[in-house]
């Protein structure tokens, strides 16, 4: 295998790039059927990461994985399963999206300070064989509520794969 | 007292000795805001699955080829030596990447993002973003007309200043192979000091994000060519595991 190109971190200069409008809604927000994705990224301390940016792929409600583009141009009419949100200054994401079929969403993390993307699982609730820890909360208002913790107490399980 | 760039040359070599490897390292304490950002306990091992193993697709409803022409997006010629950035995009078995989204972002010529949050006072240029995509062709070929950015300084430590470099942001066949890169220039001398450049401990590596001038794709009186080739990690999609060992 030819050796891969190493990464670098995003830095804190993206999100005029790497922003587009209707990035963090692979379904309209409020619309039949979708549910809201949400959470806090933080670092060791605790304290928000302002400047990371989390996108999501994941299969539609049926557990069928979109190939179809339109991504940056949502046009609203067809999902194509990936999204992507830049954290707002209390470090917080959301999307608004479907419940997979396929049970976790697959995840990547990037943020200034952070030198290579980290991977990780977001699954539904009650998803058989989740990895642990990386199960979402249903919170009272319907929403799926899942934080992201670069280091510490609570540090996220974060995953490699083989090949990479 | 602020650190200087020889305790931070030195904190660098230190880990140098220790440590050659081709990814970054996420714990380099030289790059500061690494210090409550990296994770401390070691990545957990899982087979992809699912929407893993499909990358999002982008299509030509997601990008216009002018998008791929950072000189030309704000009715005049933004100011700074005029290249173009050309290679492919290869997976880890060589195979090229097609019609795959490519981001790009950099500071104009005087190193300034246009980006709120960038102070450095450096002039910004109203003819310039430093902003473009484009989508791969069926080579896995890129490419792009831009301005090469200028250098800029940090606050890392004190007298810090990042190379030039443009950011580089890539998609494979596999969600798995997602990669933000920062690709930088032949002869600067400002790597061997950076900090984010130096987390890649391996010299053979760093040099994989180095592009090579190209004077087969300069232009006679309009520009300057630059080549850089990209290798994502291996797809699983058509891998098979050895079955021994």
């Amino acid at each position: 295998m030819t050796e891969a190109t190493p990464g670098q971190t995003i830095g804190p200069f993206f999100h005029h790039a790497l922003a587009f409008p209707g990035d963090c809604e692979l379904v309209p927000f409020g619309s039949a059927g979708s549910v809201v994705l949400h959470g806090y990224v933080r670092d060791g301390a605790g304290d928000p990461v302002p400047d990371a940016m989390i996108e999501i792929r994941q299969s539609d409600a049926a557990g069928v994985v979109p190939r179809s583009g339109g991504s940056l141009r949502r046009g609203g009419a067809e999902f194509t399963g990936w999204g992507r949100c830049c954290t707002d200054a209390a470090g917080h994401y959301w999307f608004s999206t479907v419940e997979p079929g396929l049970p976790f969403f697959a995840v990547t993390i990037f943020a200034r300070g952070l030198l290579d993307r980290l991977f990780t699982r977001i699954y539904l609730p009650g998803a058989a064989g989740a990895v642990d820890g990386l199960v979402a909360e249903r919170e009272p208002d319907g929403r799926l509520r899942f934080d992201l913790h670069l280091q510490g107490p609570s540090e996220t399980v974060f995953l490699t794969y083989p090949r990479t | 007292m602020t650190t200087s760039q020889h305790e931070i040359s030195d904190e660098i070599a230190k880990i140098h000795a220790d440590s050659p490897g081709g990814a970054p390292l996420l714990d380099f304490p030289p790059y500061r805001s690494t210090l409550l950002r990296h994770p401390t306990k070691e990545p957990r091992h899982v087979d992809p699955e699912g929407a893993e193993l499909l990358a999002p697709v982008f299509g030509h409803s997601d990008v216009a080829p002018v998008e791929a022409d950072l000189t030309v997006q704000r009715g005049g010629d933004p100011i700074g030596e005029r290249i173009r950035v050309h290679g492919r995009v290869l997976d880890g078995d060589g195979r090229p990447v097609r019609r795959q989204l490519v981001e790009i972002w950099q500071a104009n010529a005087a190193g300034r993002y246009s980006h709120q949050g960038d102070q450095h006072p450096a002039p910004l240029d109203p003819h310039f973003t430093g902003v473009g995509r484009c989508l791969t062709d069926d080579d896995g070929r890129y490419s792009f007309t831009s301005i090469k950015p200028g250098p800029y300084p940090w606050r890392n430590h004190h007298n810090a200043w990042r190379p030039a470099h443009i950011h580089f942001s890539l998609f494979g066949t596999d969600f798995t192979q997602r990669l933000i890169t920062q690709m930088y220039f032949p002869g600067d001398q400002l790597l061997a000091l950076d900090p984010i450049a130096q987390s890649i401990t391996d010299p053979a590596a760093l040099n994989r994000l180095i592009a090579a001038y190209d004077h087969s794709r300069s232009e006679h009186e309009w520009l300057l060519g630059y080549r850089w080739d990209i290798v994502l990690t291996g797809s699983h999609a058509t891998y098979l595991e050895p079955s021994d060992d």
